[in-house]
């Protein structure tokens, strides 16, 4: 048993190992820490990309054939030594920028990326408005009462402090 | 604050529903093409009944079809009898057999009927990728210069060809002028 245990231990020590939809894919070409880069790269792509086919599923989560063939593809593609950004590139060049799961900013996504701070913004703004004339009403109204007013105001608030000590 | 104000609300509530109420009757799974107004992929596959070496100028010079299919595909089996009848009205439609077995395919096509001029074999699925295939059936609608000008997702049937059809004239249209000096 210890020997099994020692065997993985060095084994998984020199590869990089992704397990993605029960699959595993093993990075075993270079020294342990690339291995290691290299899984890390596959796994984080194959959540960030989504499968073309479905509505709300990435490669790593989705049975659908073309997202296991896009799997394979992007498993090659990191194995080979592809940085992020040109596999992210192959990918939207081939299924558009569907595939992403973080769309990129031009004017097509503007209302995406900046339609919620703009939404926040008018919202602070009215409650600023609302605010302010909320507090000119008050004070208006305090000014409206009158001498007399005042005073049986004043009288009967004194009254309720008196009623409260008994 | 001024009355129109108090609209103001009101007025984004309508917008917002109008919004959502057209979204209702989008179809999310209508995602545009990436390779819209591109030139085909390069490509260089054995064709499946002849076996002849076919590459993307092949399909230069004339407008043509270019449809994804496979035997394991059921919509597949629904689009074949109208393709036979578009390349009989004369349409040229080229096949792409999409990850599939050759003889199964070849047999299909002496039993259904081959609509199409030819179908290169793409068992390992590599033109499909590059033609950012999600599924069969697709068509592409390739235009005399060998650029994809449309892509329809889904079979092509009698029920939707009208919309298609102008589509296709179109590029004849345009090829016809474009040959004339």
């Amino acid at each position: 048993m210890k020997t099994i245990l020692f065997i993985f231990s060095v084994f998984y020590s020199l590869t990089g190992l992704a397990i993605v939809d029960g699959h595993e894919y093993i990075f075993a070409d270079g020294n342990s820490q690339e291995n290691q880069q290299k899984a890390n790269l596959f796994r984080s792509l194959s959540e960030e990309l989504r499968c073309p086919k479905c509505q709300n599923q990435n490669l790593a989560d989705s049975n659908a054939m073309i997202a296991g063939d896009l799997r394979r593809e992007l498993y090659q593609q990191v194995k080979a030594g592809g940085d992020e950004q040109s596999i992210i590139e192959f990918m939207v060049n081939r299924y558009g920028e569907f595939v992403l799961y973080r769309p990129k900013v031009n004017t097509m996504t503007y209302v995406l990326w900046f339609g919620p701070v703009a939404l926040l913004l008018i919202a602070l703004i009215c409650l600023g408005f609302i605010v302010r004339k909320r507090k000119q009403v008050q004070q208006s109204t305090s000014q409206v009462l009158s001498g007399d007013q005042q005073k049986r105001l004043e009288e009967l608030l004194g009254k309720d402090k008196g009623d409260g000590n008994v | 604050m001024k009355r129109w104000a108090l609209f103001i609300p009101f007025i984004i509530f309508v917008l917002l529903g109008f919004l959502l109420w057209r979204g209702l009757y989008l179809d999310p799974k209508d995602v545009p093409s990436a390779l819209v107004n591109k030139s085909f992929p390069e490509f260089n596959l054995p064709t499946l009944v002849a076996g002849e070496t076919k590459t993307q100028s092949s399909l230069q010079g004339d407008v043509h079809l270019v449809n994804v299919w496979g035997t394991w595909c059921i919509s597949c089996k629904v689009e074949h009898p109208f393709l036979v009848k578009l390349a009989q009205q004369g349409v040229k439609i080229v096949g792409v057999n999409y990850k599939d077995e050759n003889d199964p395919a070849r047999q299909w096509l002496s039993e259904l009927g081959n609509p199409y001029l030819y179908s290169v074999d793409d068992e390992a699925g590599t033109l499909s990728m590059d033609l950012g295939v999600t599924g069969a059936p697709e068509t592409f609608f390739v235009d005399a210069k060998g650029v994809i000008r449309y892509k329809h997702q889904g079979p092509i049937t009698q029920g939707n060809w009208a919309p298609l059809e102008k589509i296709w004239l179109g590029l004849i249209e345009e090829a016809k002028q474009g040959g004339q000096p």
